[in-house]
Formats: C-alpha cells, sequence, structure tokens
C-alpha cells in the first residue's frame, strides 16, 4: 500500500496546505469589508477544469490502488513475471504521438488566429493514434491468447489484462469527448466552442500518457 | 480578464427551467428535487435495511422460534443490513440528500455547476438500490458473506448467495461508485467555484465543510472499494487468484492458487475507515448548525472546527489496519496504526468539547432538531470512548468479534449520524416543506429513540465483555456464558422493535405534516446562514429570484452583544444591523 498512501500524502497534504492558507490569520467573526468583495470562487479557472482535475485525483487513486495490490500481491509465491508482448512497445509510441497530437491542437485553437483546419488535423491525428493504441492494445490480448496466457493462468497475466483493460476504458471516455468535439469542428462551429474541450483533453491525454508509461514500467520491472 | 464567479453570472447561467412534471420532478436537474430523490430512495432502502435487522434480533433474542430465519437467511440479513446502512442509506442520505440540498443554497448558488450530471447521479444510483435489491429475487439469494464481504467465504462454495448474489451485491456497488463521482465532482467544483459574493471558505457554515470534506474523502477512498470489487468479480467469473488462496470445497480441489485474502482486507478497509468519516464528517457539521442555531450562540472556535475536520479527513487514511489487528500484522505497523488511531481521537474530542461549549451559557430551546443534536453528542462521546478501548492492539484482540464491537460502531456510526439525520429533517423540514412538524409527536419519536438506542446498544457492551461472539445464528449452550446473557438478548430484541416502531411516528409525522401541517414562518428558526433567507419558502427553482444574495459576514452571528436582534442573517451589512436593547432569553 506504499504506492497508494505517498500519493494519498500529497493529495491530501495538497489539499490541505490550500485550505489552512485560506483559513489561516481568517477571523471570519470581524466585519470584513474586504471578504465582503470577494467573488465567490476561490480559484482563478473555469468549473469544468477543477472538474477534471478531481476525475483525474479520482483516477490516479484507482490506479495507484491497483499498483499497490500489483506490488502486494507479486510477494505471493505463485507469481511468475510475464513477458510482455512487444506490441506494447509500439503501442507507447502510439500513445506517445496521439498526446503530441492533442498538445499541437492545444496550441492552435489557443491562438487568437485559430485556424479550424490546424485544429481539424491535430484532432485528427490524435484520434487516429489513440485507435491505434486500442487497436494495438487488443493484438496483444490476442497474442496472449495465443500464447496461452490466459487471464487466470498466473495472477502477473490477469493484473496485465485488468490494467490494460480498465486503461483502455479510461481513453475510450476520453475518445466519447474527442468524438463530440470533431464532430462539432465537421460541423463548423466556431472553433473558439471547442477551445475549453480541447485544453482539457489534452490534459486528459498526457494523464493517460503517464498512467500508461507508469503502469507499463511497473509491468515490465517486474 | 476579471473572472466573475459562477454563482454571479446571473444572466448567462442557463437555469433549466423545468416546465413539465417530468422535468421538474422526474428528470429534475433542480438540485432541491434530486435531494429529495436522493433522500427518499435512502430512507426507503433504509426501511428494509431496519426490517432486516428486526429479523436478526427475532433470531437473537427468540432461538429458532421462527421458521423463516435460518443460518443462510440470518448471514444474508447481516450482510444486506449492513452494505444497506452504510453505503445506501447514509453516504447517500447525508452526501446526495443534504449535500445536494444544502450546497447551493448555503453557499448562495442557483444550483449545482453541472445540473446534467447531477440528475444523472441520482439515476445511477437508483440503479445501483435496484440491482442490489435484485440479489433478493435470484436463485440462491443475497450475498451472506457479511458486509465486509472477506474472501474467501465470499465465493466459495458453502456461503449464501455464493452465486449470483455476490456478483450483483459488487456490480452494485461498482454502479453505486459511479454515481457517488458524478455527484461528488459537482459538490467539489460547487463549493469550490460558485459560491455568491462575499462567502468566503471562512464564511461558510460548518455544513458546508463537512459535506465537502467527507465528498473529498469519497472520492479518493471509493476506489479502493471499486479495484477490490473488479479483482472479486474477476476472482468469482473468470478463476482469476487476486484474492482466492488454494482451497479444497468438499473433497474438491478449486481451481485457485495462491491468491491473498489480506490483499482484499487492505483494500476494503483503505476505503472502510475513511467511509466512517465520509458519514461522520457531514453529521459533524450539520449538529453544529443546529447546535447554534438553537442555542443562539456562535458556534465555539469555529476555526478549530474547520481545522479539525481537515485533521480528521487527513488522519483517517492512515488508520485502515486497526480494522485488521486480528488478521496478523508486524508488530510495529500494529504500533503505528494503534498510535494514528488514538491521535485521531483528538481533533475528534476537540469538536465534542466546542458542541459541549457552543450549549454552555446558550439560550438553549429545546425543540425536536435540538434534542437531536444534544442526543447525538451522548450518542457519539459513548461510542467515541469504546473507540479508544479498541484502537488499541492487545484491548482489541480479545474484544475483536464480539457484541462489544457491534455495540462501538453502532453507537458511533450508526446511531449517531442517524440522530444528526433526524435532528437535520426536523431542522429543515420547514425549509424544504413550507410546513411545521407536530412537536409533541416530534418530542415523542426523540425520547423513545434516544432511550432505545441505549437499551439496544448498552447491553451489547456487556455481551461482548462477556465475550458473545459476533455474526453467530445461534449460540447453543457454552460454559462461559451465563443464562442471563440469553435474557439480556430478549430484552434487546424487545427494545429494538420499540425502536423500530418508533420511526412509524416519524414517517407518521412527516406525512400527516406535509398534508396537514401549519404553514412554517419563514426563518422560522431564526436562522442565520442563507439557505434561510432565500424569498421564497420552499425555495422556488434558481433558488434566489432576480438577484443573488451578497454575504457580509459568518453564518453564526447568534447573540451578539448590543444588537436589537439575537440572530443577524449572513446577508446584513455592518451598516445595516439594528442596534437597540440587549436580548435575552425571551427569545422564542
Amino acid at each position: 500500500m506504499t504506492i497508494t498512501l505517498i500519493f494519498l500524502a500529497c493529495i491530501m497534504a495538497t489539499i490541505i496546505f490550500w485550505l489552512l492558507r485560506q483559513t489561516f490569520n481568517v477571523q471570519p467573526w470581524v466585519s470584513d469589508s474586504v471578504a465582503d468583495a470577494v467573488s465567490g470562487n476561490s480559484l482563478n479557472t473555469k468549473p469544468q477544469t477543477i472538474a477534471l482535475t478531481t476525475f483525474l485525483a479520482v483516477a490516479t487513486s484507482l490506479f495507484a490502488l491497483f499498483a499497490s495490490a500489483y506490488t502486494l500481491r507479486m510477494n505471493m509465491p505463485d507469481w511468475r513475471p510475464m513477458n510482455e508482448p512487444m506490441i506494447l512497445w509500439v503501442n507507447t509510441g502510439f500513445l506517445v504521438f496521439a498526446s503530441f497530437a492533442y498538445q499541437w491542437s492545444r496550441w492552435s485553437v489557443g491562438k487568437l488566429d485559430a485556424e479550424q483546419h490546424k485544429v481539424s488535423i491535430g484532432l485528427g491525428v490524435a484520434g487516429l493514434f489513440s485507435l491505434l493504441f486500442l487497436i494495438g492494445q487488443l493484438t496483444a490480448w490476442q497474442q496472449l491468447n495465443e500464447n496461452g496466457m490466459y487471464v487466470s493462468t498466473n495472477p502477473s497475466i490477469s493484473f496485465f489484462y485488468v490494467l490494460t483493460a480498465l486503461h483502455g476504458l479510461h481513453l475510450l471516455g476520453g475518445l466519447y469527448v474527442w468524438a463530440r468535439s470533431v464532430i462539432r469542428v465537421f460541423k463548423g462551429t466556431d472553433i473558439k466552442s471547442i477551445r475549453l474541450s480541447v485544453e482539457l483533453c489534452a490534459v486528459y491525454w498526457h494523464f493517460m500518457l503517464l498512467v500508461w508509461v507508469l503502469l507499463f514500467g511497473l509491468m515490465i520491472a517486474t | 480578464m476579471t473572472y466573475v464567479a459562477i454563482a454571479d453570472r446571473d444572466h448567462e447561467q442557463d437555469h433549466h427551467d423545468p416546465d413539465t412534471f417530468l422535468t421538474k420532478y422526474v428528470w429534475s436537474q433542480d438540485h432541491k428535487v434530486i435531494a429529495i430523490q436522493y433522500g427518499g430512495i435512502a430512507i426507503f432502502v433504509g426501511l428494509i435495511a431496519l426490517v432486516l435487522s428486526l429479523l436478526m434480533r427475532l433470531q437473537l433474542g427468540f432461538p429458532n422460534s421462527f421458521e423463516i430465519i435460518n443460518p443462510e437467511s440470518y448471514y444474508q440479513f447481516v450482510t444486506m443490513h449492513g452494505m444497506i446502512m452504510v453505503i445506501y442509506l447514509l453516504t447517500a442520505l447525508f452526501l446526495g440528500g443534504f449535500g445536494n440540498y444544502l450546497i447551493p443554497l448555503m453557499c448562495g448558488s442557483r444550483d449545482m455547476v453541472f445540473p446534467f450530471l447531477n440528475m444523472l447521479s441520482v439515476w445511477v444510483y437508483l440503479l445501483s438500490v435496484l440491482i442490489l435489491l435484485a440479489s433478493f429475487f435470484v436463485p440462491g439469494g443475497t450475498t451472506g458473506a457479511g458486509w465486509t464481504l472477506y474472501p474467501p467465504q465470499s465465493i466459495a462454495p458453502g456461503s449464501p448467495g455464493v452465486d449470483l448474489g455476490i456478483l450483483l451485491m459488487l456490480g452494485s456497488l461498482g454502479v453505486f461508485i459511479v454515481a457517488f463521482t458524478m455527484g461528488g465532482l459537482n459538490y467539489v467544483t460547487t463549493v469550490l467555484q460558485a459560491r455568491c459574493k462575499g462567502m468566503t471558505l471562512m464564511r461558510l457554515p460548518l455544513s458546508v465543510w463537512g459535506i465537502f470534506m467527507a465528498t473529498v474523502l469519497g472520492l479518493l477512498a471509493f476506489p479502493a472499494l471499486l479495484v477490490s470489487a473488479v479483482m472479486m468479480i474477476l476472482d468469482k467469473t473468470l478463476l482469476t487468484s487476486f484474492f482466492m488462496p488454494a482451497m479444497i470445497s468438499a473433497g474438491e480441489n478449486l481451481s485457485y492458487n495462491d491468491g491473498s485474502p489480506i490483499l482484499f482486507q487492505h483494500l476494503f478497509w483503505f476505503f472502510g475507515h475513511p467511509e466512517v468519516y465520509i458519514v461522520a464528517l457531514p453529521a459533524f457539521g450539520i449538529v453544529s448548525d443546529v447546535l447554534a442555531t438553537h442555542a443562539r450562540k456562535n458556534i465555539f472556535g469555529y476555526r478549530m472546527m474547520v481545522w479539525a475536520i481537515l485533521a480528521i479527513g487527513g488522519l483517517s487514511f492512515i488508520v485502515w489496519a486497526h480494522h485488521m489487528y486480528v488478521s496478523g500484522m508486524n508488530p510495529y505497523f500494529g504500533f503505528f496504526f494503534a498510535t494514528t488511531t488514538l491521535i485521531i481521537a483528538v481533533p475528534t474530542a476537540l469538536k465534542v468539547y466546542n458542541w459541549v461549549l457552543t450549549l454552555w451559557q446558550g439560550n438553549i430551546h429545546l425543540r425536536v432538531p435540538m434534542l437531536f443534536a444534544i442526543g447525538f453528542i451522548f450518542t457519539f462521546i459513548h461510542g467515541g470512548l469504546t473507540g479508544l478501548f479498541l484502537g488499541n492492539v492487545t484491548i482489541d484482540l480479545p474484544l475483536s468479534d464480539t457484541y462489544f464491537v457491534v455495540a462501538h460502531f453502532h453507537m458511533v456510526m450508526g446511531v449517531s449520524p442517524v440522530l444528526v439525520v433526524f435532528a437535520a429533517i426536523y431542522h429543515w423540514f420547514p425549509l424544504m416543506s413550507g410546513k411545521m412538524f407536530n412537536e409533541t409527536l416530534g418530542k415523542w419519536h426523540f425520547w423513545i429513540t434516544f432511550l432505545g438506542a441505549y437499551s439496544v446498544y448498552l447491553p451489547m457492551h456487556y455481551l461482548g465483555f462477556q465475550g458473545v461472539p459476533r455474526r453467530y445464528f445461534s449460540m447453543g449452550s457454552t460454559d462461559f456464558l451465563p443464562e442471563s446473557a440469553q435474557m439480556l438478548n430478549v430484552s434487546i430484541t424487545i427494545s429494538a422493535f420499540i425502536l423500530a416502531a418508533a420511526q412509524l411516528i416519524f414517517l407518521y409525522n412527516i406525512f400527516t405534516s406535509l398534508r396537514k401541517g401549519k404553514k412554517a414562518k419563514p426563518n422560522c428558526w431564526g436562522a442565520t446562514s442563507l439557505e434561510w433567507l432565500a424569498p421564497d419558502l420552499p425555495p422556488k427553482h434558481g433558488n434566489w429570484g432576480h438577484h443573488l444574495p451578497e454575504v457580509h459576514r459568518w453564518a453564526y452571528d447568534y447573540s451578539v452583544p448590543g444588537q436589537e436582534q439575537d440572530f443577524t442573517p449572513q446577508t446584513v451589512p455592518a451598516s445595516e444591523v439594528p442596534v437597540g436593547r440587549e436580548h435575552g432569553v425571551e427569545h422564542d
């Protein structure tokens, strides 16, 4: 559980430190005209950004707990390290490209003179590489299956299936939002209307890449 | 660019005004309707859990006298009672119910930030409840593995509900977590980003602080339950060995290897202990507000109360293994978890002192919500003190799995939060319905509930000291138990039935008051917080009419010396406070 504890300690410390800063040296029972003028948002950002950040914390907790379970379970005597299919390296490359493409879209859509075709290309490439990543993961499953490495063969393989499935499901959720942006672009909607969506999706894709790299690293290292 | 608070963007907000019956009451995106939907479903499913507990008590009080209660069904009742009460009643009611109702109103917002997601949350919650209830009707019935669902018995042959029952339970939990996450994202974002002008974090009522921190805990802790549910479903369906050890069942080798049941316990309690505070923190917050309002006194040590909520939230993540002392662990770990467990008593005790000091020299009005709030202080101190026993490894070992534990956790996270639920319902009933409840019936309800709860759980402590184990269908004849233990069990069962019957008074009171109750006056308790200052009673869609409120003070300006009234609402600027005679005890 060390991984989860470290992660949670960091998150809780951040939250508590931030909240303490808001509450320290404040005497709410004293009349305060400065406080009267405060607008009621604590952070200078959009609510969607806070919602995404919160969701990323939840998802990180989920993956960290799986990682903790993985490290605890691997100490049992029946654990046999698995040989990860080589295609996973290719898949990792796909996800890196998808992440870069989304970042490029983010830069493009953030410019004052945002050009529709650049954003469209960026989104298209990001989606394409993301789909390739998912297809690649399914191919890895198929290769394992063909080699007789089923989900119940060994706990290391069970974890591989579970973690890749979970990560893939999260990416599919991201692709749902991506598809909504793409539809709006193709309908000719003003490019600025998808700006927030593209910005948040780019963050989400980077997060998905980071999670995958850490999970993949954990699996090949053990 | 100057950022405008979401709550202040009066004209930019889409208020999704409902115009049909369906959009107003069924597929509603209004946080108040969603809150009542959450509350209604939670109380309905909680009543089922209450009936299950009565069936258990029948067996314990009058062993083997009822044909419908056999060992299998007894374990199923135990399991479903525990899970429903903790997750589907208390968590849903405090966060989905009170969280939804109070957050936007107390923050001075028109609604939650993501109303559609909020609506989705309640319907997904209903789905999780339906999946759970479906398990009563499948072959083999519900799971009977105990609410902790420990493997291997939860999925190994021989346990009740080992086929579909356990799968439906795990599936339902997964769906519940999705619903909670949807709601939780809303609560966090709304509290942080949708407060009205002047509503700094430190001017928020403690109810919002409690609900906010509980939501943060839930968002970070529920994934542990999801992880364990997913892995257990795979152990059951695809025969993986995450948790299942190599086993022989009925002479046959099961196809599991060296899975670790202890791993499940770690994951379960990593969620399970913060869950205690997911239920307790909103109760702490709500009871603070009820006490301050009805004692006509500012809450004692507001800042300390906020910091205590933060400290309890942080510490609650590093105490989980105190539930696993008997599972065996490195003695140093035991020492660590015992220490953290005892440390968490510090901020908790601080809150208790502050509640008592709030009452000290207050102008106490013993109305029904206040009675329940004071009752909570008693039961919480009682349950908290027995927690100090169980937090110590050496004392826990002999008491573990006895009725002492049952008594402890029922007092601290059963009776205490439920008393706060009643305090909250009675306190905000006039706001939610526009009607007053019957005060006499409410007092009867309180006294029977309060004394009934003690007559049920106090004797259980003695049973625990005697060594009566929990979870046993029948004790049979044992040398170490005197006959009086069984007499005590009979007494507890009779008390439990009286206690349950008292809840019918509550339901009768609520339903008749909704139809025939006296019309409530606006701000009938003389409260300071924003929810009572809405222009309509009950508040209409959008909460605030044309203009959002502006806040000029904290939520606890009660009995301020030199002011005419004994309360000053949060919206009154310093320059407009009526100054006059000293108020005294004559307020009502």
